[in-house]
């Protein structure tokens, strides 16, 4: 292995790109697949740049066989996982150190000063733009959840038209369900589709039975792993 | 050979920039990675061990149970500078005087970072 091959991974992780590295098992010889291109010694056809897509897509690491005899193992280098909250209110003070145990790099967005303090968020990146600004500015990507917890349209719903136009494979909305539905009302009169809106878990979390704000956010973290960990089931 | 608890929980990346920061020491250095498993084992595929030529190791391919042959392999490719591919299973009697205690199944690839 090339030692420059760690700073390019190093870069490639800040940057946020994905990037899976084919090893050649009997070789050692390597090839860098990034943006569905491959630059290397290791020859990769049509059939493993989808097998690559596959492995960086489901986060999952595997050797394969190619037609040819070759045994390549395909490591996936997934950008980091992060959440991003809107609102740093008490649930918000739980969900944080949860979701920065299970991995995620957590941000908190609340433009309301007095809120989002390092007092009562010790160790949380936390920025007072605006929701939507600060959205556009952190460009969520495939490895990125997105919750709003404020309740107040003029916070959640900006925050919820940005993160509706991205990429993230998770948007919870905290409300009950009279909160959920006029959320919808308004989303569909700001031009979004019912496809679109549905990609909004609300009421937010799993069923639970939660009531604590700690309890709350754990139903969160199950609800936002389950739609990392089982994609299929978004369609459920 | 044990591993301990922080050494077994750190991320792919983290043992790749401890092991290029060896290497930039002047220090010779081997990474294993883990790139097959079968049944049940401890650490998922992907997972990495960088191994020094004084047999400094960090990060993990398994519990704990193979990381000390790792380690003995990895002497070897680094001064051969040839990767291997190793393969480790429970109650492997020809090829491996270790097993997995779990019952499953590995395949560790062995390279030089140069």
């Amino acid at each position: 292995m090339d030692r420059n091959l760690i700073d390019r991974l190093a870069a490639a992780k800040a940057g946020h790109r994905p990037v899976v590295v084919a090893t050649d098992l009997a070789s050692g010889e390597k090839t860098w697949i990034e943006g569905g291109t491959a630059a290397g010694p290791v020859r990769v056809d049509e059939t493993l740049l989808a097998a690559a897509n596959t492995a960086q897509r489901d986060d999952r690491s595997r050797t394969i066989e190619t037609n040819d005899g070759r045994r390549l193992f395909l490591h996936v280098f997934n950008p980091p996982l992060r959440l991003l909250i809107v609102g740093a209110v008490h649930i918000a003070q739980s969900l944080a150190p949860i979701a920065a145990l299970a991995g995620y790099a957590v941000t908190v967005i609340d433009p309301r000063g007095s809120f989002a303090t390092a007092d009562r968020f010790p160790s949380v990146v936390l920025t007072d733009d605006w929701p939507d600004e600060a959205l556009a500015a952190l460009k969520p990507d495939a490895r990125t959840a997105i919750v709003t917890l404020t309740h107040d349209p003029k916070l959640d719903d900006p925050a919820l038209h940005s993160a509706l136009r991205s990429d993230c494979f998770y948007i919870g909305s905290l409300g009950s369900r009279r909160t959920h539905a006029s959320r919808v009302q308004r989303l569909q009169q700001a031009g979004f589709g019912s496809d679109e809106i549905a990609r909004i878990r609300g009421p937010i979390g799993l069923d639970i039975g939660a009531t604590s704000p700690a309890e709350i956010a754990l139903a969160i973290m199950g609800e936002i792993t389950a739609t990392l960990r089982r994609p299929q089931a978004k369609a459920a | 050979m044990a591993a301990d608890a922080e050494t077994l929980t750190l991320s792919s990346d983290e043992v790749l920039r401890r092991a290029a920061s060896w290497r930039d020491a002047g220090k010779d250095v081997a990474i294993a990675t883990v790139v097959n498993t079968w049944g049940s084992s401890p650490r998922p595929v992907g997972s990495q061990l960088a191994v020094s030529g004084a047999q400094e190791m960090i990060g993990s391919v398994s519990g704990g149970c193979i990381e000390g042959a790792v380690v003995a392999e990895a002497q070897d490719v680094i001064r051969s500078g040839a990767p291997r591919l190793l393969e480790f299973g429970v109650a492997d009697e020809d090829a491996w005087a270790v097993g997995l205690a779990c019952g499953g199944r590995v395949e560790v690839f062995v390279e030089r970072l140069d």
